[in-house]
C-alpha cells in the first residue's frame, strides 16, 4: 500500500477520487436546497402577483436598516469564509481557525439581529395568528405575506445554525491539526454550503424588505 | 483461488454474526438487507390496511367499519405502500446492493451516510406508526388543504412529520447513488458500458433530489399551518389550497416514476438474459430513462384537471402527459424487440419480467385515458383511478421488485430458491392481480368513486370479485416469503452465476466477499455481449460444478 491510498477512505482508489466525490455530492445536496427554497420562492411569487398592494404595505413594516445590515454582515462572513479556504490550502492553521471563528462570529451577529426584528414583529401583532393586527384593508391578505416572511426567514436562519454548527466542527478539526494542504476538502465543501445559505439571503432581502421602497 | 477457499470462504455474510455488526455496518450489501427486512414489514403492515377495506366492500352497506375508520384505512395504506415500501423497495434492496458491484465499486462513494439514511427511513417510519397507533390520519395520502391545515382532527403534523423524515432519506439515497455511479465505476466501465439498471436508478436519483425537497417544504408548511394558524393555504385569508396541489403533484407525479423506473431497470436485465440476446436499441432505452425523469416532472397539473386549474393549464398538461407515454413505450418496443429470435427461458424471474410488460402496457395506457380531458372529467376520483395507478405501481413495480429479488437472490445469499415453487407464485400473485383490479375498471367506468366505504348494490358483484382476487394475490405473497425464507437453510449453493448472466455482479462469488472484488475489475466490453459469451458461459459452467 502506497502512503496515497492509506489517508483515504476504503472505499475510494485515491485521494483525489475522494475529494471529487465529496464536491459532487455537495453541489448535488445544494441543487436538492435550491428546489427546498424554490416550494416557498414560487408561493411566494404567486401572492405576491395576486395580492401586490398588500405585500406592498406589508413588506413597508419590515426593519430595513437591520436588514441591510444583516445583508452586509453576511457578505462579510462569505468573505473571510473563501480567506479560510485559501488558508487551508497553504496550510496555514492559525489563519484557519482565525478566519473560521470569524465566519461564526458574524454567523452569530446575524442571527442575533434576526432574533431582534422577530421580537419586534410579536411586539407589533404581526405574527400570523389570531393576535394577528394589520389596521388597513389588507388585514387578511398581509397576513399571507408575514407568512412567508416567517417561514422563509425561518428556515434560512435554520441553515445558518446547522452552518454554525458546521464551522464549529471544522474548528474544532483544525485546532487538532486534521488539515494539509493536499487534504482540506471538507473546508472547502463547507464553504460551499455557507456561500450557497449566503446568497439564499441576497434573493430573501430585496423580495421581503425592498419591494415598495423605491416609491 | 483453490478448492479450500471456495469452501470456507469468508463473505459479507459470516464476517461477523452480531446484531451490533449489522446495525452500525457501513457495507452497502448488509445495508440493503436491512432496508429488505423492514420494507418487507412496512409491506405486511400495508396489506394488512388493503385487507380490512377489501373486506368491508365485500358488502355494499359496509358492514366492517364506519366511514371514519375507513378513510383512515386508505390513508395509512396509501402512506405504508408508497412512502414505506414502493419508493424504497428496488432503490434500498437492490439498488443498494448492486450499484456498487454492477460498477466495479468496493461500495458506495458515503458510505455511512447510506446507513444514515437507512436510519433516517426508519424514524420517519417510526413517526408514521405511532401516528397509525393513536388514531391514523384521514386525509387521504394527498394531504390536500384546507382539510388537512385547518379541519382534519386526525394525526395530521405527526404523520406530516414522519413524511417529512422519510423523504430526507430518498434524497441522501439519490445523492449517494449519483455521486457513486459519477465517481466510482471501475476502468472501462463507460457510461454506455453501465447496465440499464444502472440508468434507471440514475433516473430515479435525479427524481429524489429534484423532486423529494419539494414534498418536503409543502409538508413543512402545512405543519406550520396547523401549529401556527399560517394563512398560506387558508382560502379565509386569500390563501390558495390549489397551490398546495400543485406543490405536492410537483413531488408526487415525479414520484410514480421513482416507483417505475427501477421496475424497468430491472427488467431491462431479466429479458437479455433470459432470451440470451443483447439489449435492442441499448441507447434508445438508456435515455428514456433520463426523459422520463425529465419530462415526468412537466405533468404533474393532469392530477387537477377538474381542481379549478385553468382550461389552457389544463391542455398543455395533457398534451405533456401524451409525450411522457413516449419513452414508456419505447422501452416496451424495444424488450420486445429483445424477445425476438431469443432463446427464451420461462424461470421465475422472467416470468415476473413478462407480467411486468404486459401489466405495464395496460395501466400505462389506461393512463393515456386518464391524460385526456374530456375522458378524465368521467372517471376522475372513480375506481378506474385506483385499478390505473394499481396496474402500476403493484402490477408493474411489485413484480418488477420480486422478478430482481429472485433474479439477485443466489448472489444475495448465495442460495437457490426453488423454482417449481417460485414460479407457481408467480403465476398466483399474476391471476390474483388481474382478478383484484381488473374489475375495478369497470367499477370505476360504472361511476363508483373511490374513497367511500358503502356503494350502491349493483356494484357488488364486481367487488366481490376484486376482493376475491385480492385474498389469492394475499397467498400469491405469502409464498415467496415463506419459500425464500427456506432457501436460505434448505437452498442448493448457488455458485457465482447461476444465471450465466452478463455484468460484473456475476463475476464475483455468491455471497459477494465484503470488498466485492477480489481485484479491481477491467470493463472490456459492452454490458449484454450474451451472443459472444455463450461458448465461455458453458465451459465456465462445466468448471464449476466439477468440485461438487
Amino acid at each position: 500500500m502506497s502512503e496515497s491510498t492509506s489517508i483515504n477512505a476504503h472505499q475510494f482508489e485515491t485521494l483525489e477520487q475522494q475529494h471529487e466525490a465529496g464536491w459532487l455530492g455537495m453541489w448535488i445536496f445544494l441543487a436538492t436546497e435550491v428546489m427546498f427554497f424554490g416550494g416557498m420562492f414560487a408561493g411566494y411569487a404567486v401572492y405576491r402577483w395576486s395580492y401586490p398592494t398588500a405585500f406592498a404595505q406589508a413588506s413597508r413594516e419590515l426593519e430595513v436598516v437591520l436588514g441591510a445590515t444583516n445583508t452586509l454582515v453576511l457578505i462579510c462572513s462569505s468573505l473571510t469564509m473563501a480567506l479560510a479556504v485559501h488558508a487551508a490550502g497553504r496550510g496555514e492553521r492559525k489563519a484557519i481557525m482565525g478566519y473560521l471563528l470569524a465566519t461564526i462570529a458574524l454567523g452569530m451577529v446575524f442571527l442575533g439581529i434576526k432574533g431582534l426584528e422577530y421580537v419586534h414583529k410579536f411586539e407589533h401583532h404581526l405574527f400570523p395568528g389570531s393576535s394577528f393586527v394589520f389596521p388597513t384593508p389588507f388585514q387578511r391578505t398581509a397576513q399571507i405575506f408575514f407568512s412567508f416572511y416567517f417561514a422563509m426567514t425561518g428556515m434560512h436562519a435554520l441553515h445558518m445554525v446547522v452552518g454554525v454548527g458546521l464551522l464549529t466542527a471544522l474548528v474544532i478539526r483544525a485546532w487538532r491539526n486534521e488539515f494539509t494542504p493536499q487534504h482540506h476538502a471538507a473546508v472547502e465543501i463547507t464553504g460551499l454550503y455557507w456561500h450557497f445559505v449566503d446568497i439564499v439571503w441576497i434573493f430573501l432581502f430585496p423580495l421581503l424588505y425592498l419591494i415598495d421602497r423605491h416609491r | 483461488m483453490n478448492e479450500i477457499t471456495v469452501e470456507r470462504r469468508q463473505n459479507y455474510l459470516n464476517v461477523s454474526y452480531t446484531l451490533k455488526s449489522w446495525l452500525l455496518t457501513t457495507d452497502h450489501k448488509r445495508i440493503a438487507l436491512l432496508y429488505l427486512f423492514s420494507i418487507t414489514l412496512f409491506f405486511f403492515i400495508g396489506a394488512v390496511f388493503a385487507g380490512v377495506m377489501r373486506l368491508n366492500l365485500l358488502t355494499p352497506q359496509g358492514d366492517l367499519v364506519r366511514a371514519e375508520t375507513y378513510d383512515t384505512l386508505f390513508t395509512m395504506h396509501g402512506l405504508t405502500m408508497i412512502f414505506f415500501f414502493l419508493i424504497p423497495s428496488i432503490p434500498g434492496v437492490l439498488g443498494n446492493f448492486l450499484i456498487p458491484m454492477m460498477i466495479g465499486a468496493r461500495d458506495v462513494a458515503f458510505p455511512r451516510l447510506n446507513l444514515a439514511s437507512w436510519y433516517i427511513f426508519m424514524l420517519g417510519g417510526l413517526f408514521t406508526l405511532t401516528a397509525a397507533a393513536t388514531g391514523g390520519v384521514d386525509t387521504g395520502w394527498t394531504f390536500y388543504t384546507p382539510y388537512s391545515s385547518i379541519y382534519s382532527n386526525s394525526n395530521v403534523v405527526l404523520t406530516v412529520t414522519g413524511i417529512f423524515i422519510v423523504g430526507f432519506s430518498s434524497i441522501l439515497t439519490g445523492l449517494n447513488f449519483m455521486v457513486t455511479i459519477h465517481k466510482m465505476r471501475a476502468p472501462g466501465m463507460t457510461w454506455f458500458r453501465l447496465p440499464l439498471f444502472i440508468w434507471s436508478l440514475y433516473a430515479t436519483s435525479l427524481i429524489f433530489i429534484l423532486g423529494t425537497p419539494v414534498l418536503a417544504i409543502s409538508l413543512v408548511l402545512i405543519g406550520l399551518e396547523r401549529l401556527f394558524h399560517l394563512g398560506i393555504f387558508d382560502p379565509r385569508l386569500g390563501g390558495d389550497p390549489i397551490l398546495f396541489q400543485h406543490l405536492f403533484w410537483f413531488y408526487s407525479h415525479p414520484a410514480v416514476y421513482v416507483m417505475i423506473l427501477p421496475g424497468m431497470g430491472v427488467v431491462s436485465e431479466l429479458i437479455p438474459c433470459f432470451s440470451r440476446k443483447r439489449i435492442f436499441g441499448y441507447h434508445f432505452v438508456a435515455f428514456s430513462s433520463l426523459s422520463i425523469a425529465v419530462i415526468g416532472f412537466l405533468v404533474w397539473g393532469h392530477h387537477m384537471f377538474v381542481s379549478g386549474q385553468s382550461v389552457y393549464a389544463g391542455m398543455a398538461f395533457s398534451a405533456l402527459s401524451f409525450l411522457v407515454a413516449v419513452p414508456s413505450a419505447i422501452k416496451v418496443f424495444n424488450w420486445t424487440a429483445t424477445l425476438y429470435r431469443g432463446s427464451i427461458a420461462f424461470s421465475t424471474p422472467m416470468l415476473y419480467a413478462f407480467g411486468f410488460i404486459g401489466l405495464f402496457t395496460i395501466g400505462g395506457l389506461t393512463g393515456l385515458f386518464l391524460a385526456t380531458l374530456g375522458v378524465d372529467i368521467h372517471v376522475h376520483d372513480t375506481y378506474f383511478v385506483i385499478a390505473h395507478f394499481h396496474y402500476i405501481m403493484v402490477g408493474s413495480a411489485v413484480m418488477g421488485f420480486l422478478g430482481g429479488i429472485h433474479f439477485w437472490w443466489p448472489k444475495i445469499t448465495g442460495r437457490l430458491y426453488p423454482e417449481g415453487w417460485g414460479r407457481l407464485a408467480a403465476l398466483i400473485i399474476f391471476l390474483g392481480f388481474n382478478l383484484t383490479f381488473f374489475p375495478q375498471f369497470i367499477l370505476g367506468y360504472l361511476g363508483m368513486p373511490r374513497r367511500y366505504h358503502m356503494y350502491p348494490p349493483e356494484f357488488q358483484a364486481l367487488n366481490v370479485l376484486s376482493t376475491a382476487g385480492a385474498s389469492i394475490l394475499g397467498v400469491g405473497y405469502l409464498l415467496p416469503l415463506a419459500y425464500l425464507l427456506w432457501s436460505l437453510w434448505y437452498g442448493k449453493a448457488a455458485g457465482a452465476n447461476p444465471w450465466g448472466a452478463t455484468g460484473l455482479e456475476w463475476q464475483t462469488p455468491s455471497p459477494p466477499p465484503t470488498e466485492n472484488f477480489e481485484v479491481v475489475p477491467v470493463v472490456t466490453e459492452e454490458p449484454y455481449a450474451y451472443s459472444t459469451m455463450e461458448a465461455g458461459v458453458v465451459r465456465e459452467h462445466i468448471h464449476q460444478r466439477a468440485p461438487v
